[in-house]
């Protein structure tokens, strides 16, 4: 097969199995083995596009042209190829832990979830493959749009208070700040196809080009800076399931994956570098780093709690793209896959906690680790890999990212990224240590739990883990982040092609 | 042309808009149609009168055309025509959706049928 | 002597010869209805060849009688009237098809007959506005279609209905009668009543005190009938008054039939002849527009009436046209032709929604009509997707026409930054109107004491209709060459083709 036709079958393949789960909604079984099997024909179908970008090809289908001049394409480069292995892979995960999740939590309407879970992942793929700004922007609401029923699931009042702010948010700075910036750019460059080096470099003036920069920055709010970070905690009202799809596989990657393609193929690095706002947006991203990890540490609620830890970990990123160089993007790059693996391994923690002991805040959780030491532990390297510690995968991004900051002659961010790490330790260690080296609080209600919980693996043996589809997903990502310190080599060799590779 | 010369055009700026007022500001319905009658004969009359030429007749031949001889350009009355038969029409309509106003409301006054509405 | 060639008469003379033969008929049955319906229908499918023959050829000109212009009356098709014709006997058919069980419903059988004949003078009157090419002629027709939807308004189902209509037959007479006074001081100047004839003789007394008058006196007239800011507040309260399926035909097409001769007369008569002194008239028109679109988007949010809202977002929608037409370029105008069509498809989806949901659950207030998303969920869902268009949405028709208009408005240097900046405001009230229905309709449960029972999915003709027209939306808005095509061969004929 072509990879052009391989790039249309990753596309379509979502939407058709979005399509037959709503059909095959009325038997459970049926539709969630319709579910699984989708993600793993995905996956496939996304991993066989490897080999050429590996290559250094870059397989690209152009649809048609909706207006003069602006295509709807699909081209795919190093990082879209990094962002859509991530998605379509975690995605096999988060649906065995989803059917686990929502069985185990007893939730309502899982026809329509799994349904727009499916139109999700579709625009992701979308977003990763986009040839040019406009056809991104086309998947991105796509994405924004099709994730609300997601986050408004539960349908209670509170549910609807968040998903409002989530899509007010999104919406807002995507359609106030993003869009005019794209007009603008078409505008005054004639194109918005994305390139190596940029396309504004020689036709559009350094301010007008600062001022794109900010636009363009805050408008994409899926990357979560500050001030348009609300929408995440605020989506924590949704199941654990569309909290790991959120943070790890789709909302918040296809938001800084974003900010990476804009900063590397719109502007390009070395117009970027010239640019006031660079620096300005680097210490908006330093701030709401800091900033995130200060408020973490005073939430009691796990999920809260993971959630100011993503925006933190996503200005990561941002920081990583202002600083505009080949090091710095290598560690954004990577820090998507890192931070992927890392964080959802904590959101399927949260959640395996949630379904196998109901609880939610953290004081809750002493001792936990006698009744759940398979989850506790995967928690702590989801944690660790988070953190930067070696030998999880997340020390190789933060290395980068640090590197990057010296080649830039911003010694200052080194400091601001130790400082992080020490936050991150101080608001993601407490839980695991408490877990294991407390005794569970006097008045905890387990053996009433356990009535109603489903029969979670280990129950023999005393423990009360959670049902095998969502332990095994947990084990499965925990495991990848070990994995992922020792085969990073792959990974950034395929980033840096971005420089050295010809489109 | 002296101003008073033009007196055919200040009569209809003024019949405009004594028709404008009362169709503005007056509250009875059947004022306001008033009101709208004579605005639509302000301009009936701006028409008729841009086309009176002095010593200019009915352009109808009668044997032999008199040399010399000025004929006035018809059509602006024909216009006219047509503009009264619909200025007709709308008088009509509206007198009739006065009437049926009054059966539902009891009243045409605006004050009151805002009163009516507000209750309700 | 073919048929063909008599469409561009035809598709006036159609409507207009069958009203008075259905005003005869017995209201028995549907049978009033069923006329209507096929003859609008004819009335679009000539339309849609005049449309085809006009891509092909270009203008066509037809002289009525024979008698040669400018002696005579004569039409002139070119790509804009092709579109608008597509336009109003599209939004007929489809508010009749749509429209059937609500007009049973709110007006009763009893007077039908005479309400679908006035039906067929309205769109007569609308059509003939766009085929003509004499300004007396589009006052004669303009008062056709606006006598006869003043009858329309007046037979809602409430009695505010007629204080509605009331109030629009006095707005609209005084536009009538304004632009009447301009195109009598046209006369007076160029001794003709033929557009193209009077574009040529223009030339020869374009600085004019009359002229000037007159082109301000037309465009006063005009905005009356289009509702343009601030003399719009007829606008909301007929709709809301309206019987439904009246509301979703005059939603889609009446205000811009208006806006459509506006289009004429600036790019026709009075830019290409005056000059520095239209580009000042346009210059006062943009604030209107501004004021438009951010009160009209404004006052929608907090409205309680779903037709209300929907009429306010009309203002700010023909706020965009307008403003698209007062920007005296190019790309502006073919803007503002675009979002005739888009917009005549968002609103005529969005009405026959709610045209479905005022059926079943008997009231048009958003309160009421809670739990709507369970009952009627396709309804729901195709009101949604349309609500997505008017936002402007990447991949539907809406996104297009902004799209557009931002590029015609960039073009204005610093001054079009703010407008776009002021566009894009009033999308997002838009995120926020058309949300705060989906809220209601999604998450909240039906109120008690509705009697729920009978509450089923909408009867298949509506349903039928409003998906298609959702999916139109979606069609035009990843392939939107037709509607392009016609505003660009449109816009090159303005600036600097011949006509």
């Amino acid at each position: 097969m072509s990879d052009a036709s391989l790039i249309l079958l990753a596309m379509a393949l979502p939407l058709f199995f979005a399509g037959a789960i709503a059909l095959t909604g009325s038997n459970r079984n049926l539709r969630d083995s319709v579910m699984v099997g989708s993600t793993l024909i995905l996956f496939a179908t996304v991993l066989s596009l490897l080999p050429s970008v590996n290559a250094g090809g870059r397989p690209s289908v152009a649809l048609f042209d909706i207006m003069p001049g602006l295509t709807l394409g699909f081209s795919i480069e190093p990082l879209g190829m990094i962002f859509a292995l991530v998605a379509s892979g975690l995605w096999v995960l988060t649906s065995l832990y989803g059917i686990g999740y929502m069985r185990g939590a007893k939730e309502k309407h899982q026809t329509r979830f799994f349904a727009c879970f499916s139109i999700a992942i579709f625009a992701a793929l979308g977003v990763a493959f986009a040839e040019n700004m406009f056809t991104l922007f086309i998947f991105y609401e796509v994405l924004s749009l099709s994730t609300y029923p997601l986050v408004a699931h539960k349908g209670n009042e509170e549910a609807k208070r968040g998903a409002r702010i989530y899509l007010g948010i999104l919406l807002g700075t995507s359609i106030g700040l993003m869009l005019p910036a794209m007009l603008v750019t078409w505008y005054m460059a004639g194109t918005l196809t994305f390139q190596p080096g940029g396309i504004l470099q020689d036709k559009v003036s350094r301010s007008v080009g600062a001022i794109l920069l900010i636009l363009y920055m805050f408008g994409i709010g899926k990357a979560a800076l500050m001030p348009f970070h609300r929408w995440l905690p605020s989506a924590m009202v949704a199941p654990t399931p569309v909290s790991a799809l959120l943070h790890a596989v789709a909302v918040v990657k296809a938001g800084v994956f974003t900010v990476l393609k804009v900063a590397v193929y719109l502007f390009g690095l070395d117009y970027l570098q010239s640019l006031w706002s660079a620096d300005f947006v680097m210490w908006v991203a330093a701030f709401t780093l800091l900033s995130a990890s200060i408020v973490a540490l005073q939430k009691t609620n796990l999920k809260a709690r993971l959630a100011y830890s993503t925006i933190s970990q996503l200005a990561y990123i941002v920081l990583g793209a202002m600083l505009a160089n080949e090091l710095a993007i290598v560690g954004g790059g990577l820090h998507i896959v890192m931070h992927a693996f890392g964080k959802i391994t904590l959101f399927f923690c949260a959640g395996a906690i949630y379904v196998a002991a109901h609880k939610t805040e953290i004081s809750q959780m002493d001792g936990l680790g006698r009744k759940m030491p398979i989850t506790m532990f995967a928690f702590l390297l989801g944690a660790l890999s988070v953190i930067g510690a070696p030998p999880l995968g997340g020390f190789w991004s933060k290395w980068h990212l640090m590197l990057g900051a010296v080649d830039a002659q911003q010694q200052i961010m080194i400091a601001v990224f130790l400082l992080s790490t020490l936050l991150n330790i101080a608001y993601l260690l407490p839980p695991v240590i408490r877990a294991f080296l407390l005794p569970p609080p006097k008045d905890d209600h387990d053996d009433h739990g356990d009535k109603h919980a489903p029969h979670g693996v280990g129950h023999r043996f005393g423990l009360a883990e959670a049902p095998l589809f969502c332990l095994v997903p947990l084990c499965l990502t925990a495991i990848g982040t070990v994995l992922l310190f020792f085969f990073v080599d792959p990974i950034r060799g395929l980033i840096q092609s971005v420089f050295t590779g010809v489109m | 042309m002296t101003l008073l010369g033009l007196y055919n055009y200040w009569i209809f700026i003024l019949l405009l808009v004594v028709g404008l007022y009362a169709v503005l500001v007056k509250g009875n319905y059947v004022k306001r149609m008033i009101g709208l009658g004579i605005f639509q004969s302000a301009v009936f009359l701006l028409y008729i009168t841009m086309d009176k030429v002095e010593g200019g007749t009915g352009p109808i031949m009668q044997g032999v055309p008199v040399p010399g001889q000025i004929y006035a350009n018809p059509i602006p009355q024909v216009l006219i025509l047509t503009a009264i038969v619909v200025g007709i029409a709308v008088t009509a309509l509206g007198l009739a959706l006065a009437i049926r106003i009054r059966e539902e409301y009891g009243s045409i006054e605006e004050s009151d049928i805002r009163r009516l509405d507000h209750e309700s | 002597m073919t048929l063909t060639e008599q469409f561009p008469v035809l598709v006036v003379v159609l409507p207009l010869f069958v009203a008075p033969l259905l005003a005869l008929l017995a209201s028995r049955g549907n049978l009033p209805w069923l006329v209507a319906t096929v003859t609008s229908a004819l009335t679009f499918a000539m339309a849609i060849a005049l449309a085809a023959q006009v891509m092909q050829t270009g203008v066509i000109y037809y002289e009525l009688g024979n008698w040669p212009v400018p002696f005579g009356i004569g039409l002139t098709i070119g790509p804009l009237s092709a579109m608008m014709l597509m336009i109003i006997s599209g939004a007929s058919t489809v508010a009749l098809v749509a429209g059937r069980e609500s007009m049973n419903a709110e007006v009763g059988k009893a007077h039908q007959a005479l309400l679908y004949s006035c039906w067929l003078l309205a769109m007569t009157g609308l059509l003939g506005i766009t085929v003509t090419g004499d300004a007396f002629n589009i006052f004669v027709f303009m008062e056709i279609s606006s006598l006869a939807s003043y009858v329309m308004v007046a037979n809602g189902p409430k009695r505010q209905a007629l204080t509605a209509s009331f109030k629009y037959l006095v707005t609209g007479t005084l536009g009538a009668t304004f632009y009447l006074i301009g195109v009598g001081y046209l006369y007076m100047m160029t001794g003709t009543l033929n557009i193209a004839d009077m574009a040529v003789r223009l030339a020869d007394v374009s600085d004019t005190l009359p002229v000037m008058i007159a082109g301000g006196f037309v465009i006063l007239g005009v905005a009356l009938k289009a509702a343009l800011f601030p003399m719009h507040a007829w606008m909301p309260n007929a709709y809301q008054r309206a019987p439904t399926p009246v509301a979703i035909f005059f939603a889609a097409c009446a205000t811009k039939v208006a806006l459509f001769v506006m289009l004429r007369f600036q790019y026709e008569l009075l830019l290409p002849n005056l000059g520095p002194q239209a580009a000042f008239l346009s210059s006062w028109l943009i604030p209107l527009c501004v004021g438009g679109f951010l009160v009209g988007s404004a006052v929608a949010m907090f409205e309680r009436d779903l037709k209300r809202m929907l009429g306010y977002s009309s203002v700010a929608q023909l706020g965009y046209i307008v403003l698209g037409i007062s920007l005296a370029n190019s790309a502006g105008v073919t803007a503002a032709m675009i979002h005739f069509f888009n917009h005549a498809l968002i609103k005529a989806a969005l009405f026959v929604a709610v045209a479905g949901m005022v059926l079943r659950f008997g009231s048009s207030n958003i309160e009421q009509l809670a739990g709507v998303g369970k009952r009627m969920p396709w309804t729901t869902l195709g009101f949604v997707l349309a609500g997505v268009s008017l936002i402007g949405v990447p991949l539907t028709a809406g996104f297009i026409s902004k799209w557009y208009l931002i590029q015609a408005v960039l073009e204005l240097g610093g001054l079009g930054i703010l407008l776009t900046i002021l566009i894009l405001v009033s999308s997002l009230m838009a995120v926020v109107y058309i949300w705060k229905v989906v809220e209601v309709a999604y998450f909240k449960e039906p109120i008690d004491g509705q009697s729920m029972v009978g509450v089923r999915e909408t009867p298949m003709p509506l349903l039928v209709v409003l998906w298609v027209l959702v999916l139109a939306n979606i069609w035009f808005g990843i392939d939107p060459s037709i509607p392009i095509t016609l505003a660009e061969q449109e816009a090159a004929g303005f600036f600097g083709g011949t006509r």
